[in-house]
């Protein structure tokens, strides 16, 4: 295990803590897509266009909570050979540039078995992962398997969550706490949906760790609304995946995205 | 650690099986449905409502019967359940009417389904048509084309059908696409899922709704022959046939269980549908734990079968905890063998079965041994005549 990822759970917290913008940005990158070569130079450019933190999505053929970009992104990664000896490479890469985060369908995750799976996120220098079909009821192995090497587990939180699964979610957080901000997959949204600031203060009332809300958030406008209404952390994902679908230079297409992004969420000075 | 420290009603788990794979969106909703399932299990208006419709709507009791000629062929007696004689032809309805009432029950004005056969989509839609409840059904590309007839009718009854080009084309990818559309529109939608799988409550609900076809079976066969069957066989698409004509049995240490999945094109080509036949680890597909075919790394693998009811890599908990325990056996029979099994039932007994029952007769026909076969005839076959009689894959 190296140092860096001994102290995953640490790294994230300090991202957030020490970031200079209103909320934290956590881009959202499908290693793969659209070539594995790419998605490393779309995770620098992230970087140096002013993330905080990185959301690294492992493509997986059948993804439930995702919208149709970022699943024909994942399909076009796995046709290009993203396997995951690959992503993981991407993953190390970008590791030691900004704390990583790993989102990642259970079936992979438990497909080698949940301590082995840990294993290899540890030492490709990821701070934790975000498996979007595990719920709470589910989780208990991997996020023992993720405490006993300092990685965190990130659940997610969605309007639908009662009060009751909340706070056990809440208390069961690591990292961060993935608020979606809408009922539904990924992908773009006009706007953000006016309950957010609520949404964001029934989270933080279940929990210590910080607030990130993600799924919907397209543009700037909705960056700020979000850092606005309460966000310690903004994930944006179907936007950045869509500009690296787009352009010959996928780089540099999301690197002006996550730019405009970052002014969005500035301080006021 | 469970939000809710008591035992659950109804199960969650079989054995290492089930469970609740799902995005936390929906983890409300298999709360909501699984109460009202309780609840609506123990109401008598309720399930007079069903038991009613389920007779002077649907045709029920199916019948019991002796299949003389096949059962000359085989040197046994051979009993048919005759689930293609429910109205809209297969065994689906028992679900698709019960989860239907439920649905309305719990005040949803919307219903969806996935379909890979079309037999659960037109029994879905069927309800939907009759309760008057806006219906979207998810069919694959390519079994919207080898299962025409079955689209044409959903239309009719005034369903959307919406065709699903990610993928196998497939059951899988339908059934994906439910869940997403499932995940959006939660709130005032209910998931009829078709069969026997998906995560907690729907395999043991599902499993509930088509426990009939055993009840029944049971009762006719104890009446007729004063006798259990030695053996009971189902095919085995994602499993809701096979463990609803399982269930009453399961008990009875000396009635065997034989499930038949879809070997394709051979079980060494990997182009088949059977995870519970092939083994091996077990996996996450479409909201629970269970058999699934899938690769190294955990991607799910493509299935293959003639039937496109078959045409599925995961299988219900249930049956793989079944399997596991050896309390049933699950075999697989191939393209070739099914096509020939369902010509050779046309003509012995002028039945035309589905060509998912076709693996079901197909293992039977294959058996020098055995006493007392019981079979579920899960559906008819009209759908299956372009297939079989105009293409090129028998
Ligand atoms: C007639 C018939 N039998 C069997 C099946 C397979 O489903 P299950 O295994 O859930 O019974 C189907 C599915 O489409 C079907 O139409």
């Amino acid at each position: 295990m190296s140092a860096v990822t001994a102290s995953g759970v640490r790294r994230i917290a300090d991202a957030f803590a020490g970031s200079d913008r209103r909320a934290a940005l956590m881009p959202y990158l499908m290693a793969g897509f659209p070539t594995v070569e790419d998605s490393r130079r779309i995770g620098e450019a992230c970087v140096a266009a002013g993330a905080d933190l990185l959301e690294l999505g492992v493509p997986y053929a059948d993804p439930l909570a995702d919208g149709p970009v970022i699943h024909a992104a994942a399909t076009a990664a796995l046709e290009g050979g993203a396997t995951l000896p690959a992503v993981l490479d991407v993953a190390r890469a970008l590791a030691s540039r900004a704390p990583l985060v790993l989102m990642c369908y259970a079936n992979m995750v438990f497909a080698p078995g949940a301590d082995a799976f840990v294993e290899r996120l540890a030492d490709a220098g990821a701070c934790g992962v975000i498996v979007p079909d595990l719920p709470l009821e589910e989780s208990a192995e991997l996020r023992d398997a993720c405490d006993a090497r300092g990685l965190a587990l990130v659940p997610l939180v969605a309007p639908t969550t009662t009060p009751q699964r909340l706070a056990a979610i809440g208390r069961a957080a690591r990292g961060f706490l993935y608020t979606v901000s809408l009922v539904g997959t990924t992908g773009e949204r006009d706007s953000v949906q006016e309950s957010l600031a609520a949404a964001i203060a029934r989270a933080r009332a279940s929990t210590e760790v910080p607030v990130a809300v993600g799924f919907g958030i397209s543009t700037p406008e909705h960056a700020r609304q979000a850092a606005d209404a309460g966000a310690d952390g903004v994930i944006v994902g179907t936007r950045l995946v869509r500009a690296a679908g787009e352009g010959d230079d996928a780089a540099a297409a999301v690197s002006s995205v996550v730019g405009e992004l970052a002014a969005g969420l500035a301080r006021a000075r | 650690m469970s939000v809710e420290a008591a035992e659950p009603p109804i199960e969650h788990r079989f054995g290492a099986y089930g469970g609740q794979f799902v995005p936390e969106t929906l983890m409300p909703a298999l709360a909501e449905l699984e109460a009202a399932w309780v609840e609506a299990r123990a109401d008598e208006r309720f399930q007079a409502t069903l038991e009613g419709m389920l007779r002077d709507y649907g045709g029920r009791p199916t019948p019991l019967y002796l299949a003389e000629r096949l059962s000359e062929r085989v040197q046994r007696p051979v009993y048919l359940k005759r689930e293609d004689l429910n109205h809209t032809g297969s065994h689906k309805l028992n679900n698709a009417l019960g989860q239907a009432l439920l649905a309305r029950r719990m005040g949803k004005t919307r219903i969806i389904a996935e379909t890979g056969a079309g037999q659960h989509g037109v029994a879905t839609a069927t309800v939907c048509a009759l309760l008057g409840i806006e219906c979207v059904v998810y069919m694959g590309v390519h079994d919207t084309v080898r299962q025409r007839p079955n689209v044409q009718r959903m239309e009719l009854l005034g369903a959307t059908v919406c065709s699903v080009d990610a993928g196998s084309k497939t059951l899988k990818e339908a059934t994906s696409a439910a869940i997403r559309d499932w995940v959006a529109n939660v709130q005032s939608t209910h998931y009829v899922i078709g069969s026997a799988v998906g995560p907690a409550p729907y395999p043991a609900l599902v499993r509930d709704l088509q426990r009939v076809i055993g009840e029944e079976a049971r009762a006719q066969l104890l009446e007729r022959e004063r006798r259990l069957p030695s053996r009971v066989v189902a095919c085995v698409g994602g499993g809701s046939n096979a463990i609803g004509i399982f269930a009453p049995f399961i008990d009875e240490r000396g009635v065997e269980l034989i499930g038949v999945e879809a070997a394709g094109e051979g079980l060494q080509s990997g182009r088949h549908g059977a995870p519970l036949t092939v083994g091996g680890r077990p996996g996450i597909l479409h909201g629970s734990r269970s058999a699934v075919m899938q690769d190294a790394e955990g991607q799910i693998m493509q299935a293959h079968s003639i039937s496109a009811g078959l045409d599925y890599p995961g299988a219900g908990p249930q049956h793989a905890f079944l399997r596991d325990t050896g309390r049933a056996r699950y075999v697989a029979v191939t393209d070739q063998e099914a096509v020939a099994a369902f010509r050779e039932l046309s003509r012995l007994e002028g039945i035309i079965p589905a060509l998912e029952t076709a693996h079901a007769l197909a293992w039977v026909l294959a058996q020098a041994d055995g006493e007392l076969d019981l079979v579920c005839l899960s559906g008819r076959g009209d759908k299956d005549l372009a297939e079989v009689l105009g293409g090129d894959h028998a």
